[in-house]
Parts: C-alpha cells; sequence; structure tokens
C-alpha cells in the first residue's frame, strides 16, 4: 500500500485528510502552532500576513454553514483569499464527475482546497489528483474522518485539563455514523489517553469499535463515572425514529447528559459538543450552558486550530 | 582564521548603561524569540521600566513563508501594554539583513500605532538588505562569508555568540 | 484438421493424468492417436497442456453496457486467459429474459469462433423478482442455468416458486444469496475495516440468513440449486453440511476472494470494491481452505468490466466489479501453490469441476471430449498492467502485480484462436 498520503516526502504534513496515520510530532506541531493563532484572534487586529496572495477554494460538496464559515474566517485571519464553491448545486447536479471538478477549479490556481463531501475517502481520491503545490484540507467525509474537528477537540481538552496522559475522556452518542467520534477517538489514543470510552446504545455502535481502542459502555451511568472530559455528539433528524432508535425522548432518557448523570464525572470535568446541539436530545439547556460546558470556547479554539492547518499545510 | 568574536555577557551591561542615559521608564521593551527574548529578559530588569516585559514571535509575519513555510515552530506573542501612542525597544540578538526587524516592525503595528520604535541589538554583522540600523548596538562583528553569527545560553543562563555553518 | 500437441506436459485434472505426452486431435475432438501426418504440430515443449478454462462468470457487457466492454473484445480476453468456455450472468442491458435476446448473444458469440458462451437466463422477469420468466422458451434458446445476478428477490413466495418452476424442468438455479435489506445500502465487509474507513457495512450473516432459508427451499423443492460467489466461512460451512445431507447444492467462490480480505481496501481503494465485498482474514482463509477440499466446486473470475470513470470515484460511489478474464488462470495457479496442491488438483476448480456444475463435456482431455485447450507455461511471469490486458476492462485490484502464469495458445474446437506474441 501507498505510503501515507498525508505526507510528504520530508515526512511534512502536506494534506490533511484524517487524524488517523498521523505521527505523535504533528498531531503535536498543530496544537502547538494553534496556540499563538490563538493569541491573534484575541487582538484588535485579527489578521496576519502569512497567507496573503494564497487562494484557499471551500469545496462544500455535502451544505453545511458552519464548518464553511469556520474555514472562511480561519482563511481570511491570514489574509489569504477565499472561493466558496457550492459544488452541492452547481457541477455535480449536471454530472460532473469528482474528479472533473476538481481540475478545473486547479486551473484557476488554487492553493488549498478544503473538501467536505458525504462519500468516505472522496478527500483522498481528490489529494491523489492535485498538484504537488495544492493541499488538500478534509471537512468531512462520510462517516470517515473530520480531522479539524478532531484536532480542536484535542486542543481544548488540552487547554482545560493540560496532560493527556491521566484522563478518561468518553464519547457519548451515534458513534456509528460519526466522523467526528472516529477522529477524536483516534487523536485521543495516539497521544496516550488511557481510557477513552464509547456510549451509545448496540445499535448506534459499529462492528469491531473495541479495534480502534475503546471501552464500550451500553449504560451511560456507568460510562460516564469518574470521566473528566464527556464529549456528547449530535443526533441526526433522520436516526431518530426508525429502526436504529425508537424516539428522540427515549434518547434523551436514556443517554442524554443530564446535570444528574454528569454528576458521576468527576466534579471538574468538561463536557464537550461539536455542535450543532439538539437540546433536549443529546443534552438538556442548564448542561450545555452550565459551569462544566465548553462549547462556546471549542468554536473559538476551532479557528485557530483551522489557520493552524492552513499555514502548516501551505508552506510544506 | 576565526576571528575573535565579543563576549556577550560583557556586552550587556554596556547596554544597559547607554540605554539607562537615554530612555524613561514610561517607554515600553519587546524581545523578538528567542535570541532577541533572552537579552531583553536579561536588559528589562536592569532599566526600571512601568511596564512588564513583552515577547514577540514574527512567525506569521516572516517573508519566505512560500519558500520556507511555518517551519519555525511558533511561539505566542504576549505584549502585556498598550501599543498606542508609546516609545517601544526593540530587542533582538543579532542584525543581520534586517528582514526580521521588518516582520516585527509589520506585527507591532497590528497592536496599535507607536509613537516610536527604536532597535536595540546584542550584535550588528552588517549585510543589511533593508534600510534599517540599530540606535543601539553592543558590538560590531565581522562574519566570514559561509558562517552565521548566533547567540547560545547555557543551562546556567549565560548568554554567549557562536559562529556556526550556514549562509 | 488434424493436430498434434507435441512434448507438453499433460495434465488432465478428471483422470488425474500428469505426464509428458502428446494430444491428438481430429475434427475438433481429441482422439487417441491417428497416423496421418498432422496438418499443424504445435511443440508444447516447457508447457503445462490442459483442458481449456471454464469460467462460470464472466460479464460480456453485452447486450446494453457496449460502451464498457464490447463481445470481442472480453472474447479476446477470454482466449488470452486461456478460457475457452464462460458463462455470462443474466445482467445485461435488457437483462437475458427474453428468448430473442439469448439467441443473438448466442449467434453473436458463435460468429466470433472464440470460447464458447453459455448464457445464464434471468430468473425472474427484467430480475425485478415479480413474475417468473419462460424458463422453457429460454432453456431452449440456450440458457443453461437460471439467476438473478447480483439482485436478491425480496419475495420469498416468488422464490419458492421460481425454484419450483425451475425444479419441474430439471433447470438448475444459480443464487448469489444475500439478504436485500441487510446488505442495504451496504458497500464493505461490516467489521473493523468498514468502521476505521467509516463505509456501511454489510454483516456476514446478510449471507448466512440468505444462504439458510435458500437451502430450506432446496430441501422442499429439490432444485439443483448452485450458489454463486460465497464470501463467508459461515457460507462454507453450510454448504459443507447441506451437501453431507445430500442435497443437489453446488458452490463457486470468485478468485479474488480466496487472495483479498478487507484489509485491503487500503485507503479506501476502489478496485476493491466488489460484490459480495471482501470480507475478514478469517472468511478468505475459509474460502481458501473449502475450495481445496471440494466443498467449493470451483472458482471462476466473476470478470467484471468497468471503465475508468467508476471507479475514479469514492469507494462507496464506485461500481463495483473487477476484470478477472485474464486474471482467473494465475490466480487459481498461485492458489493452488499456496495451498500445496497439485496441478491436476489446482485446474480442476476451473475445468471438470466446473464443467460438471455446467453440465457439459468439455473440461477434460479425454478421446472423445471436445479439443478445448490451453497450452500455458506456469513459471512465466507478467506484469498486470492495462497494455497487458485485453479487455476494456483494466481495473483490478492486482495491478502493477507481477503474477506467474503464461497463456500460450488456446484452442477451441480444435482450432486455435490464440497465440502469445
Amino acid at each position: 500500500m501507498a505510503a501515507n498520503p498525508q505526507l510528504n516526502a520530508n515526512g511534512e504534513l502536506q494534506h490533511l485528510l484524517s487524524i488517523e496515520g498521523l505521527p505523535r510530532d504533528i498531531l503535536l506541531q498543530i496544537l502547538d502552532t494553534a496556540e499563538p493563532f490563538a493569541g491573534v484572534t484575541e487582538r484588535e487586529v485579527k489578521k496576519v500576513p502569512l497567507m496573503r496572495g494564497k487562494s484557499v477554494f471551500n469545496l462544500f460538496f455535502e451544505a453545511s454553514t458552519r464548518t464553511r464559515t469556520t474555514f472562511e474566517i480561519a482563511a481570511k485571519r491570514l489574509s489569504a483569499d477565499v472561493i466558496n464553491l457550492n459544488v452541492a448545486v452547481s457541477s455535480q447536479s449536471k454530472g460532473e464527475s469528482l474528479l472533473d471538478t476538481v481540475a478545473n477549479l486547479s486551473a484557476m490556481q488554487a492553493d488549498v482546497f478544503v473538501v467536505r463531501h458525504a462519500s468516505s475517502g472522496a478527500p483522498y481520491l481528490i489529494a491523489r489528483h492535485v498538484k504537488p503545490h495544492e493541499h488538500v484540507i478534509n471537512a468531512g467525509d462520510g462517516r470517515h474522518a473530520h480531522p479539524t474537528q478532531g484536532l480542536l477537540d484535542l486542543y481544548t481538552i488540552r487547554h482545560y485539563k493540560k496532560d493527556f496522559g491521566r484522563l478518561t475522556v468518553a464519547v457519548v452518542g451515534d458513534v456509528l455514523h460519526s466522523r467526528v467520534a472516529r477522529s477524536l477517538i483516534h487523536g485521543l489514543t495516539t497521544l496516550g489517553v488511557p481510557e477513552v470510552r464509547v456510549i451509545g446504545p448496540q445499535t448506534l455502535m459499529p462492528a469491531g469499535v473495541e479495534a480502534l481502542g475503546v471501552r464500550v459502555f451500553h449504560d451511560m451511568r456507568a460510562g460516564l463515572k469518574d470521566c473528566d472530559v464527556v464529549v456528547m455528539l449530535r443526533l441526526q433528524n433522520e436516526r431518530m425514529n426508525g429502526p436504529l432508535l425508537p424516539s428522540a425522548q427515549e434518547f434523551f432518557k436514556n443517554y442524554g447528559l443530564t446535570a444528574e448523570k454528569l454528576a458521576l464525572a468527576k466534579a471538574d470535568a468538561i463536557v464537550m459538543h461539536p455542535g450543532p446541539m439538539n437540546r433536549g436530545v443529546e443534552i438538556d439547556s442548564p448542561v450545555a450552558d452550565g459551569p462544566h460546558s465548553v462549547i462556546l470556547p471549542q468554536v473559538t479554539f476551532g479557528i485557530a486550530v483551522r489557520m493552524a492547518v492552513m499555514s502548516i499545510v501551505a508552506g510544506n | 582564521m576565526t576571528p575573535k568574536l565579543p563576549d556577550a555577557e560583557a556586552l550587556l551591561p554596556k547596554l544597559a548603561a547607554e540605554l539607562k542615559a537615554r530612555v524613561t521608564p514610561a517607554s515600553a521593551m519587546i524581545g523578538l524569540h528567542t535570541g532577541g527574548a533572552w537579552v531583553a529578559e536579561r536588559l528589562h530588569p536592569l532599566l526600571g521600566f512601568k511596564d512588564p516585559l513583552g515577547l514577540m514571535d514574527i512567525a506569521f509575519y516572516r517573508d519566505d513563508y512560500a519558500k520556507e513555510g511555518l517551519k519555525h515552530d511558533p511561539k505566542k506573542t504576549r505584549i502585556p501594554f498598550e501599543v498606542e501612542g508609546r516609545d517601544l525597544l526593540l530587542v533582538d540578538d543579532v542584525l543581520y539583513t534586517g528582514r526580521t526587524v521588518r516582520a516585527a516592525m509589520n506585527e507591532l503595528f497590528d497592536y496599535g500605532r507607536p509613537r516610536s520604535i527604536a532597535l536595540v541589538v546584542l550584535a550588528d554583522r552588517g549585510g543589511r538588505q533593508l534600510p534599517i540600523e540599530a540606535q543601539f548596538c553592543g558590538a560590531k562583528v565581522e562574519v566570514p562569508a559561509g558562517r552565521r553569527l548566533r547567540l547560545k545560553r547555557a543551562a546556567s543562563g549565560k548568554l554567549a555568540l557562536e559562529l556556526e555553518d550556514g549562509g | 484438421m488434424k493436430l498434434l500437441i507435441k512434448g507438453g506436459r499433460v495434465v488432465d485434472p478428471a483422470s488425474g493424468r500428469d505426464e509428458v505426452g502428446d494430444v491428438f486431435v481430429s475434427e475438433g475432438r481429441v482422439v487417441g492417436s491417428f497416423k496421418d501426418k498432422p496438418e499443424k504440430t504445435i511443440d508444447a515443449k516447457g508447457l503445462v497442456v490442459a483442458p481449456g478454462l471454464i469460467d462460470l462468470s464472466a460479464r460480456l457487457r453485452e447486450p446494453g453496457y457496449e460502451y464498457k466492454a464490447t463481445l470481442e473484445s472480453e472474447m479476446d480476453a477470454a482466449v488470452a486467459g486461456g478460457v475457452t468456455s464462460l458463462a455470462c450472468p443474466p445482467d445485461t442491458e435488457p437483462p437475458l429474459d427474453e428468448p430473442g435476446l439469448v439467441d443473438m448473444l448466442r449467434r453473436r458469440a458463435k460468429a466470433l469462433s472464440r470460447a464458447r458462451v453459455y448464457p445464464v437466463g434471468a430468473l425472474t422477469v427484467k430480475l425485478a423478482g415479480e413474475r417468473l420468466t419462460e424458463m422453457s422458451e429460454l432453456a431452449e434458446a440456450g440458457c443453461v442455468a437460471f439467476s438473478q445476478a447480483n439482485v436478491p428477490i425480496t419475495d420469498t413466495q416468488v422464490l419458492w416458486r421460481a425454484m419450483q418452476y425451475a425444479a419441474t424442468f430439471g433447470f438448475p438455479v444459480w443464487l448469489r444469496a444475500e439478504d436485500r435489506w441487510l446488505a442495504r445500502d451496504g458497500v464493505a465487509h461490516d467489521g473493523e475495516v468498514a468502521t476505521r474507513l467509516g463505509l456501511p457495512g454489510i454483516p456476514p450473516f446478510a449471507e448466512s440468513i440468505a444462504i439458510a432459508s435458500a437451502l430450506l427451499l432446496v430441501r422442499a423443492t429439490g432444485t439443483r440449486t448452485h450458489f454463486c460467489r460465497l464470501s463467508t466461512a459461515a457460507a462454507v460451512e453450510m454448504i459443507r453440511a447441506a451437501k453431507k445431507e445430500g442435497l443437489p447444492v453446488s458452490c463457486d467462490v470468485g478468485i479474488h476472494h480466496v487472495h483479498l480480505s478487507e484489509l485491503d481496501l487500503g485507503y479506501n481503494d476502489s478496485q476493491c470494491r466488489l460484490e459480495p465485498p471482501l470480507r475478514s482474514q478469517r472468511d478468505r482463509d475459509a474460502l481458501a481452505a473449502g475450495l481445496a477440499d471440494g466443498t467449493i466446486d470451483c472458482a471462476v473470475s466473476d470478470h467484471t468490466p468497468v471503465d475508468e470513470d467508476q471507479k475514479q470515484m469514492p469507494f462507496a460511489e464506485a461500481e463495483p466489479g473487477a476484470t478477472g478474464l485474464e486474471l482467473l488462470l494465475p490466480l487459481v495457479l498461485k492458489w493452488g501453490a499456496a495451498r500445496k496442491l497439485s496441478l491436476a488438483k489446482t485446474l480442476a476448480r476451473v475445468t471438470s469441476d466446473a464443467a460438471r456444475v455446467l453440465g457439459v463435456t468439455s473440461g477434460r482431455i479425454e478421446a472423445g471430449a471436445p479439443a478445448d485447450l490451453v497450452l500455458f507455461d506456469p513459471q512465466q511471469s507478467w506484469r498486470v498492467e492495462p497494455a497487458a490486458l485485453r479487455s476494456q476492462g483494466k481495473n483490478t485490484p492486482f495491478l502493477g502485480y507481477e503474477l506467474a502464469g503464461r497463456v500460450r495458445t488456446t484452442i477451441v474446437a480444435g482450432n486455435v484462436v490464440y497465440e502469445y506474441r
């Protein structure tokens, strides 16, 4: 099998496609680089001229305003030019193939492609076909990976908890369909978190999930015991009434995060959520808005992390 | 023939004396990572400034990103005082082409508009590529072609100027 | 025409014969010997002379999919691969559910004078799983069996009745057993690799549940049933038990599935997007062992040419299938060598055993049998690359691999239809 497509011949990051397969050093490099970028966000002039003259193309084959907006903000803070392509609507519906779309854009002098696609593996396919100076950042592919989200989650955890080596982290909800969960799990295990748990009903657990290095809990109270970090996953509407789950209410009863369940975790546990939240389904409002929640800081950190990723890959 | 390099430790009191004669405690000091920060950390306590020392990393303002990428592990810029309308002292270890100072000034202006900026360097090795000069200079040093002048800090904190290979 | 094939290592799996000798061909059949001077002599020194390969599943893409491949190119590919007889599944466009279509296909194939083509007719009209086809008419037009290709019948009442109807006339039914609901949306084996890659999975019991139901129907109807493309260890076990019980069943495995597993998906390599999916290593090993001990009767190429555009897609969107006619021989040799089987036993799975399932008299080298033969060099390696393949399908997980087993000459009905240059 080919060498890791994310790294160039010097072992430097040229594409960010998934956290799985990235060496520990590179993950830490990204987190360390994000710190000074977080400082930029706090200044009055929130821009640095680092990527002036560079073009970032947001190629979103799957619609998403939130993620696209944070990438756009991050790129603009680096003084890059940003072009948003709502490809979901335009060429794809005319039957243009994925690679043809990319080839057409290549001709327009892109430096970075930020790609979101409904099919797992699409960014890999694109990365295999772009020119040497073009870089691909995966903004989410199918159920497979959402590496920038995973990285900002890791950054958030490090910000509040400092040392990965002593933590118990629980990821709760629809792990089966979640690229956020997969990326975070890979990141946590690579950085040496000793206990990573997944909590959810059997219908929402993928086959062989233990092989990712996690402990599976179907009982949320047992799973939350003594956790330092609780990450709640979003439950999508279409999952809620069908062969996987009977209803949102029943899901909330057994797997929704309430203050009562959270009390089983450590007293200084933090609560995270990739957003957008379904209040009353995964998490109730008192917890979402309460003292343990770091959900809003996650968003701010997300911009710094994406600035770090873009500037690292675009410079290699 | 390797020329004799000045003793960095001896240059510090010389610089401190010059600065004390000319700057007021109302000015503020900013050291450039990494070597400039070391020098500033030694000078700052000797000069009775009102404000704490600021530290700056110019990684995001360099002009060689296209060629080198984000190679130089960026540290956080912390400027714990208002820049607007101030007289600032920028401190670096070695002045060479002047590009580092250009980047530092650009970054500084993104924090506000200072009244003035003066440059303090431990060593000036000539070879300017931009019209930039130091107002306070420890020593002028001649560096043979193909060598680099670097400031090193020992575990004890002792500073020393050394020559390395490289342009 | 009298043809003499001289001095080759003659391997006839049906009889177990494996010795250096001559093979005499006259009027399109193998004969004991003849006294007259042959019109043509082929020097087979250093080569193996075996019955031509019989491939129970090769898609020729006609009618309907001519942009993917044509009868000419795929028949060229067949004989270049040493395949002298092949059965083609009914999933053409339109499907082979009308005698006229079957007749036309057979005539076209015959006119090309390359390999023998045995069409497998559709079990239901348009493969839709609702109405039975006119199996009697289709058999008369040349169909050797009836199947649903890769389109499972969901209405079990229809499946039962279709099997009953086929059994009435003694027609064999070929089924790729897969529960449509459990396999819905899945594109890979439901296991660790699919979980890592974020691909929707098809659990192994999608196959075993369907086989279990089908076996009960076999018991009830007595239909001669051939299970196509086993993919799980569980399936092998179930067929073994069914055969022991004496049920009239047989089965095959795609040659890729005895070599590859889910691990070969790597970074979502769409060349590994196959139906059924590549499963776990344990499944692969059980399939390889099942083929060796005869529980699995034969290996097939499941030849499916797919144009490059349809493979240059994310895994789940790529069209499933791999080109296989030209790889069947080297891959079956590779399997036999790994299991330390004799050459005769190895080749049986693509000659005499396949002939038995197909119900034809070829697949053997004995006096009176049709002169369908392949001469090949088992030691000669060649690199699998687009230029080396005659098929229009260049899609294979083995791209770039060096495989041993080079066909030199292919003979059908006593005529040389392919010679390696």
